[in-house]
């Protein structure tokens, strides 16, 4: 067939299509309800809580101890007692209100010690020494030294709280901001921007991931040694927290209330990580592409 | 053509230093050259002939060891904004900020305009690199020629004495990065701004400049300033033109074989 026997390759004609053919269907499809809905986290959280649900109800009610473990009905009806009787939702206030006032000093006393650590050597080493010392150091742990210091007053379980929050928000935004890329640091100086504007609009933003972190890590933090903090003592002032309510409730065996107690402390967990840091999350980090 | 004028950017003897984990490292040996207003001035040389270090020292990130730059007859000491560096990193722009809002962000900043007079300058500028439909996106949608032309027109938006260009086609695909050389070229006719180029690879440096400065590796010293102004780099000058940089940087038993041609 090939008579024709040359040193190159062989011959071949050039293609050139006009792409004409249109029966490859559709390009875009709206996607179906289905796979909306299963596309969105809610709705597939909400799912698994509802299946949480159903076991502990199937559990308890194969158990049948109603002392020990009682029913998620019978949770869910001594919830919404409490919560129509106001005494829930006061014990739930008084921890909120205690456990802000917490949180909020030590995100300011982190920011200020971090801003030290920043700037000079000195800070740093003092911050990174002190963090490592006192970090692995259960907050709880200092509430008895607390209480001597501070009395019996909401005083001594602010101490407390601050010493949760501030050693894990302190460290991850002191790493966060030693990671920012130089890139954006050279960027930053090009423009000359002032000493407070470097932090506030090149360092801050850039650290947001490591910030974020530790700023969920000290809630967690806060929100477990609160409640700890009540249960060992008890109510001041002749209000008590949601550690409080849980303890005096065990006291009278009133499970379903204890039950109804640590399912207010869940909720609340749940609430702030899905609806407050996931929000702020989604609105930084996640738009600009930080996270995935 | 003759230059009567001062130079608007000096560089005189400068030697740059710097300290690895256990070495002092000499990356350019008292290198001297002159910037002329309007001039596209190439750096061309093989990596670690300081070339970028060079750079640095006159966006005024490094300190010399010895010898001064001077812009406009004033010594360079830091930062700062008549001096605009476009860096080879995609990550230079700025994350938390859309396209408009780091021009902007740059801009004023630097105090150079109040927020709607930096928006309108923004926008300008951003038309200039045929990205008015990307105004408002975020860096991470854009592909990385988009956020290189974001990062040029950022850098020229300022309008400073001069534009610092530290390789920044380098890590473009090779279609990108001629389309990328193509726009500043034709930015150039447009403004006639003042550019300091730095790249490894020599076809770049033949079309993009109007003077090119060749620095022989370890540590970096000038080995020729030639002229490139008019040269058609695809034509037979510009084949010449390249030959010849080749042979100034190769000649010394060029063992390290020939650079790859993008």
């Amino acid at each position: 067939m090939s008579d024709v026997t040359t040193n190159t390759a062989v011959y071949r004609e050039e293609i050139v299509n006009t792409i004409e053919n249109k029966d490859f269907g559709v390009i875009e499809k709206p996607l179906g309800m289905w796979e909306r809905l299963f596309d969105n986290g809610t709705f597939r959280k909400g799912l698994m809580l509802i299946a949480l649900a159903i076991v502990w109800e199937a559990y308890a009610r194969w158990s049948g101890n109603p002392l020990l473990f009682p029913t998620f009905l019978a949770t869910a009806k001594a919830f919404v007692s409490g919560i129509l009787s106001g005494t829930l939702l006061h014990a739930t206030w008084t921890s909120i209100s205690l456990l802000l006032q917490g949180y909020a000093a030590g995100l300011l006393i982190a920011a200020l010690f971090t801003a030290f650590a920043s700037a000079t050597r000195v800070g740093a080493d003092l911050l990174e020494t002190l963090t490592s010392m006192f970090n692995p150091l259960p907050s709880i742990a200092l509430l008895p030294l607390s209480m001597i210091w501070f009395g019996l007053g909401n005083m001594s379980i602010i101490f407390v709280l601050i010493h949760a929050v501030l050693w894990a928000v302190a460290l991850n935004t002191h790493s966060g901001f030693r990671a920012v890329s130089l890139t954006w640091r050279m960027v930053g100086r090009n423009y000359g921007l002032s000493r407070l504007g470097y932090v506030c609009k090149i360092l801050i933003p850039g650290a947001f991931p490591s910030i974020l972190t530790g700023m969920k890590i000290g809630w967690a933090f806060a929100w477990r040694t609160l409640i700890a903090a009540e249960l060992v003592f008890g109510s001041s002032s002749g209000s008590g927290g949601l550690g409080w309510y849980i303890f005096q409730n065990k006291n009278m065996l009133d499970i379903p209330n204890v039950f109804a107690g640590l399912l207010t402390v869940i909720l609340f967990g749940l609430l702030v990580e899905n609806l407050i840091f996931r929000v702020v999350e989604q609105r930084t980090i996640g738009r600009w592409g930080m996270q995935i | 053509m003759p230059q009567a004028a001062a130079p608007l950017l000096s560089v005189q003897g400068v030697t740059m230093r710097y300290r690895t984990k256990d070495h002092l490292v000499t990356a350019t040996y008292r290198v001297s050259f002159d910037v002329y207003r309007s001039d596209r001035f190439v750096i061309v040389g093989a990596s670690g002939c300081g070339k970028s270090t060079l750079l640095k020292a006159v966006g005024g990130y490094l300190p010399t060891v010895e010898g001064k730059i001077r812009l406009n007859g004033q010594e360079i000491t830091k930062p700062g904004p008549d001096r605009v560096m476009v860096f080879q990193e995609f990550d230079q722009l700025l994350p938390w900020k859309t396209v408009k809002e780091n021009v902007v962000f740059a801009l004023t900043a630097s105090g150079r305009l109040e927020r709607e007079a930096a928006e309108e300058k923004a926008m300008h500028y951003i038309d200039k690199v045929n990205l008015s439909g990307f105004a408002d996106s975020l860096p991470h949608t854009l592909s990385g020629g988009m956020k290189q032309r974001v990062a040029i027109a950022r850098g020229m938006a300022m309008e400073p004495d001069i534009l610092l260009m530290d390789e920044p086609f380098a890590a473009l695909d090779a279609l990108t990065r001629a389309k990328m050389q193509e726009e500043l070229l034709q930015l150039w006719e447009d403004t006639r701004f003042t550019v300091l180029f730095v790249t490894h690879s020599i076809p770049e440096a033949v079309r993009i400049g109007s003077r090119i400065l060749l620095l022989s590796p370890h540590p970096g010293q000038v080995r020729a300033e030639l002229n490139s102004q008019g040269v058609d780099a695809a034509g037979p000058d510009g084949r010449l033109l390249t030959q010849r940089i080749e042979a100034l940087l190769f000649d010394e038993g060029a063992t390290e074989g020939r650079m790859a041609h993008v």
